[in-house]
């Protein structure tokens, strides 16, 4: 990889060893893992159950610590963090998208938007604003008021895209966005993450599935027993 | 700073929100703190209003003036020479009938609780004159005075309320002879309401007393002039007696049932806290499970576990206040004022008194319920607070 890439990756996980432990089980999730994502890529990770995608995901996310090896996402390593400081840059840099949406079911669509916002110290009518842009983005403006009882599983989705980017993160993880979802709701996400991605420069790692989805990806890997290979492995 | 404060706030004010979505499971932990508070305060109301009765008793600048060694009225013994000599003594207040000093023979008779029928031991008080004036708050409240050696007798209100046969125009049993009831009186909540009165002089020969007493009673002219009052007495060589002020004795009087009742109370508030308790930490363990998606979620956007552990100690403090308040009204609406009747164990005799539900107790009840919220909900906030993000969500 050339000199110039080096300097422009978004994320590089080096020797990345994750174990484990299930009573006196010893489970190895991932082995001696390297990656490198460029800024502003699409990257879609697949894989069998149980192949640490999503401990993969968690790791760059600053969701769960590795058992060995080194995290840098933008030039900063995180896998020394205090668990405080590792929480604040999560809440700075980090957009995450959940399979099940994780919506608070007392708050309003705005709220919920809102809600990465109250960790910061902007005031409550520059919060509102930004979550009413957040919302408009994902094209939502018109059910801000509604709870998530009140949304279809694509508009709670899209409600949970908006609070991923509302701080504006320099990273979006997304963890099975359209695994809950039909078709053709899972298609307007796809859509809806494409055009973040193309739009807005937002680097984005998908852990999916559906190769319909993997598609929609500048660039899929596969993770199987802990090694990652840009081909699926049966 | 202000990070920290605004993620408490967000985080408690999305757990109270979610609270109906748990209102079974709420409500039974607080009905349990709620049970355990109005237990407690009923109990320990039993001890207060014994101790109200007993500071009732105590008048202004009272002394009383009881055999040496001797720790209460049963125990003590003067003769008629002593209580004259005791009523000469310096400090004593003086009205137109001379010292205001009260030589009083006090006995127990034996009469039926209203409320179970069985007997009671009921404290008989042979007064003169002056034990009207010793004790300022007696007042006759219905029929008459018994008339001055004649074997009438007048009854405190407690007595006539606990006790049969008290009746005005009854009459009660003492020996062979059958004294009427010609009165009721107050004492201002004191100890005499337990008590019936008749002329000291027809008390003494119809329990063979001769011309014996066992306690004066002294209005002194003020409490500084107590140590004046009690030295004379002591340094005569012709008695031999143990002068007190009655808060002195009062106190000595109630401590014994005071302490008990009170023990008994705190033991069983104790035993019945452990089970709210559990009861708490299991309303707090489902909730924090219920909440665990939230909770996980939101440490995933970069809350810290800190506002997680106290919004959840919020949640069970809020139950825990709300069922404190419930157990304190109801233990005042049933309870307070409510009249009965206990042994006295310095004199072995009754004492009536009312169930004081007091503001202090009510404060206690509700602080007792914050104590097992607090508990109830430390346990769960660290478990959910402690538990790792990825984990979490993992598990959700």
């Amino acid at each position: 990889m050339t000199e110039f890439l080096m300097n422009h990756m978004m994320v590089k996980v080096r020797g990345v060893d994750k174990i484990f432990k299930r009573g006196s089980e010893v489970i190895h999730v991932l082995g001696g893992l390297d990656l490198s994502i460029p800024k502003g890529e699409f990257l879609a990770l697949m894989g069998p159950s149980g192949s640490g995608k999503s401990t993969l995901l968690n790791l760059i996310g600053g969701l769960d610590r590795p058992s060995e090896g080194t995290l840098e996402i933008g030039g900063k390593r995180i896998d020394r963090l205090s668990e405080r400081k590792l929480a604040a840059w999560r809440a700075r840099h980090v957009g995450l998208v959940f399979q099940f949406y994780n919506l608070m079911p007392v708050l309003s669509a705005q709220k919920n938007v809102e809600l990465p916002l109250l960790l910061t110290k902007l005031s409550r009518a520059e919060r509102k604003k930004r979550a009413a842009i957040a919302l408009d983005i994902v094209g939502l403006s018109h059910r801000a008021g509604h709870y998530p009882r009140q949304l279809s599983g694509g508009e709670q989705q899209r409600t949970g895209i908006a609070r991923a980017i509302v701080t504006d993160p320099t990273l979006l993880l997304c963890d099975e966005p359209t695994g809950d979802l039909d078709r053709k709701s899972g298609d307007e996400i796809l859509d809806l993450l494409q055009a973040l991605n193309k739009e807005q420069g937002k680097t984005i790692i998908m852990v999916t599935h559906d190769i319909h989805a993997a598609a929609r990806a500048s660039r899929t890997l596969y993770l199987n027993k802990g090694q990652l290979s840009t081909e699926a492995v049966d | 700073m202000f990070n920290w404060v605004s993620q408490i706030f967000a985080v408690t004010s999305f757990s109270m929100r979610s609270l109906p979505q748990r209102k079974g499971s709420s409500a039974a932990a607080m009905l349990g703190i709620a049970g355990v508070v109005a237990v407690m305060v009923g109990v320990l109301s039993i001890a207060q209003g014994v101790l109200k009765t007993m500071e009732s008793s105590v008048g202004d600048s009272n002394a009383i003036v009881l055999r040496s060694g001797a720790d209460s009225e049963m125990m003590s013994g003067l003769s008629g020479d002593d209580t004259r000599i005791i009523a000469e003594a310096p400090g004593i207040a003086r009205d137109a009938n001379g010292a205001v000093a009260s030589p009083e023979l006090f006995v127990i008779v034996n009469l039926p609780a209203r409320s179970t029928g069985t007997d009671v031991n009921v404290p008989l008080r042979g007064v003169q004159a002056p034990a009207m004036t010793v004790r300022d708050s007696f007042k006759l409240v219905e029929g008459r005075m018994f008339e001055w050696g004649l074997n009438e007798v007048i009854v405190g209100v407690g007595a006539h309320q606990q006790f049969s046969g008290l009746e005005i125009g009854s009459s009660m049993e003492v020996g062979k002879e059958k004294w009427p009831v010609v009165g009721v009186f107050e004492a201002g909540g004191g100890m005499a309401e337990s008590e019936i009165w008749v002329d000291a002089a027809v008390l003494q020969p119809a329990f063979r007393r001769g011309n014996s007493y066992q306690a004066v009673y002294i209005k002194l002219d003020s409490n500084e002039s107590f140590d004046e009052f009690k030295d004379t007495l002591t340094s005569d060589p012709r008695l031999n007696v143990k002068p007190m002020l009655e808060s002195e004795y009062y106190d000595s009087q109630s401590s014994v049932i005071f302490n008990m009742i009170t023990g008994l109370g705190r033991i069983i508030a104790v035993i019945m806290g452990l089970g709210a308790v559990f009861g708490a930490l299991n309303t707090m363990y489902t909730a924090v499970s219920s909440r665990n998606r939230e909770i996980a979620t939101l440490r995933a956007l970069g809350f810290r576990a800190g506002p997680v552990v106290i919004s959840v100690v919020c949640e069970s403090l809020l139950l825990a206040f709300v069922g404190g308040l419930i157990g304190a009204g109801l233990a005042w609406l049933a309870f307070d004022g409510y009249r009965a009747a206990t042994l006295n164990w310095a004199s072995f005799s009754a004492i009536t008194f009312a169930f004081d539900v007091n503001v202090k107790l009510l404060v206690d009840g509700i602080v007792f319920a914050m104590i097992i919220g607090l508990l109830g909900g430390l346990f769960p906030a660290i478990r959910a607070a402690r538990q790792p993000v990825a984990q979490a969500l993992r598990g959700l």
